[in-house]
């Protein structure tokens, strides 16, 4: 009878002009795998709409497949991780503001039997560097992800052009999520760079440890942008900035400071820190 | 040095332990709670029986209006038919993102990251299959009886129906092979749903995802219970389907 009822729904909302209607409190929030494949968002929505009635829909992309969501005007509001393109996305006019809302850190993981010799270092050029040279298996995101567009400057500053590591046998691009370049990457015992959080809460690492950790160049910041209003006027800009506001305020960023996977604290709330 | 020391802390905990940790049900988010379960199959099949019962409403008099009327062209359409047996789901998928985007030509439905995008979708690749298999029963059965229906006073487009009466046992098994493409495919909902938790998350979407965050057991029980309800359905409506025939036989 239940499934009767909804069918009629989604019949009725087939034809008219889709579940959305301007008397609902929804907004759209193009965001990025790693947010929500930790559970930081599922952790600390449920909170944000119990105050304000407003529901967020979260749909997770790699962060370059998610700031196209947003420049064709398909997404309320941007919560990603790479600064480089957010900063173009701010050029071309597409957003209004950009705030930092938290931080964590990118690691180096392979196997622990370390083929490179690059296991227990700090330094992620000089480890890429020694698993060019040992042509250990290494799995990248390929995707134009924020974890990828890191992953890609990195390389660069080892002295290596993703048209150079194209070529390579050992450079293995997945183009695919954390998570598959995890599973990949466990797989075929490889070395990938992950963010901390899906690292954590992942399930299937097999013979993957940390590698490298703790590098200045592994910093991960996320970021909240809202869309600019004269180029998305179809945007629900005002729960969206409902939304922003609360990320950043007392509230969200004590959220996001209580989100804990296996007693770890995965994001750092950072909205006050120097930019 | 970044101020990392507690995340540079923790981490070495968890070398030390990799094998260790199991995600807690509180803190995560992540364990697929039973009403979220039931929520998620819910909306499976809702999806893919609106996209089936669309799909057939359309199969029906365009499969058997092809095998009952001549044409020029008919030919043709019949050829496409059958080769769009094969479309692509995620280029089904990717057709109908880039036209119910904001930015498209069908972006004032705002209809992309909902339940009827995929609706939609899945009934652009249910239609071919219905209708190539309905044609092709419409076409023995007009074969055999199309001159004797004329002959007794019935226009052709008054001899649809009653093809379709001969034929309501094909009809049964081209719907089911219909909502079999619907319910299983991934790869076109998971781009205009956009998977998005409580919403547009599927069966299969939520499969995919299980799969993305490691939990390979619980994406393999997940299968199972697809599996399950695709079996259960089938073999249902084939039960129904024996009745129906029995109950009907003396009609012949």
């Amino acid at each position: 009878m239940k499934l009767l009822r909804m069918t009629l729904v989604l019949l009725a909302a087939a034809i008219s002009t889709g579940p959305l209607s301007a008397a609902d409190q929804s907004i759209v929030l193009a965001s990025t795998t790693s947010v929500e494949a930790s559970g930081l968002l599922a952790a600390i929505l449920p909170q944000f709409t119990a105050k304000t009635g407003i529901t967020v829909n979260v749909v997770a992309q790699g962060t370059g497949k998610a700031i196209d969501t947003a420049r064709r005007g398909d997404a309320d509001l941007l919560l990603v991780h790479d600064p480089e393109a957010e900063q173009q996305f701010m050029n071309e006019g597409h957003g209004a503001t950009r705030r930092q809302i938290a931080w964590n850190d990118f690691i180096v993981v392979g196997p622990a039997e370390d083929p490179a010799r690059v296991r227990g270092g700090n330094d992620s050029v000089a480890a890429l560097k020694a698993i060019a040279s040992a042509q250990a298996a290494f799995v990248s995101r390929g995707d134009k992800s924020g974890t990828n567009a890191a992953e890609l400057r990195l390389w660069k500053q080892a002295g290596q052009s993703p048209d150079a590591l194209a070529k390579e046998k050992w450079y293995r691009d997945i183009g695919g999520g954390m998570g598959q370049a995890l599973n990949a990457a466990s797989a075929m015992s490889a070395y990938t760079l992950s963010d901390r959080g899906t690292w954590l809460s992942f399930n299937n690492k097999g013979p993957l440890v940390i590698a490298i950790e703790g590098d200045p160049r592994l910093l991960n910041r996320y970021d909240v942008i809202e869309l600019d209003p004269q180029k998305h006027a179809g945007a629900k800009l005002a729960a969206a900035k409902t939304f922003a506001d609360w990320l950043v305020s007392p509230d969200g960023q004590q959220a996001i400071g209580a989100f804990q996977v296996g007693g770890q604290k995965l994001f750092v709330p950072s909205a006050a820190a120097p930019k | 040095m970044l101020p990392a020391l507690p995340l540079v802390a923790a981490g070495r905990i968890s070398r030390d332990a990799p094998a260790l940790y199991k995600a807690g049900p509180s803190t995560t988010g992540r364990r697929v709670e039973l009403h979220d379960f039931i929520q998620i199959v819910e909306l499976s099949l809702g999806v893919s029986f609106t996209a089936t019962a669309i799909a057939t409403a359309i199969s029906l008099p365009l499969g058997c209006g092809l095998a009952v009327f001549a044409f020029p062209g008919r030919r043709l359409i019949v050829v496409l038919t059958n080769a769009f047996f094969g479309l692509p789901p995620v280029v089904v998928g990717l057709i109908l993102y880039l036209a119910l985007s904001r930015s498209g030509p069908l972006g004032f439905f705002e209809m992309l990251f909902t339940p009827g995008a995929m609706v939609i979708a899945q009934a652009v690749l249910a239609t071919p299959i219905i209708t190539a298999l309905i044609h092709r029963a419409s076409e023995r059965a007009w074969a055999r009886y199309g001159d004797h229906l004329i002959s007794d006073g019935a226009s052709r487009l008054q001899a649809i129906p009653q093809i379709l009466a001969i034929i309501r046992a094909d009809i049964i098994t081209a719907v089911l092979a219909g909502f079999g493409r619907t319910v299983s495919e991934v790869g076109a909902v998971i781009l205009v749903g956009g998977n998005i938790r409580g919403l547009t998350r599927t069966m299969t979407t939520t499969i995919a995802l299980q799969t993305s965050q490691g939990d390979l057991s619980l994406a393999l029980a997940l299968g199972a219970v697809l599996v399950g309800i695709s079996i259960s359905i089938s073999a249902t409506v084939f039960a129904l389907a024996g009745h129906a025939r029995t109950a009907g036989s003396d009609e012949k």
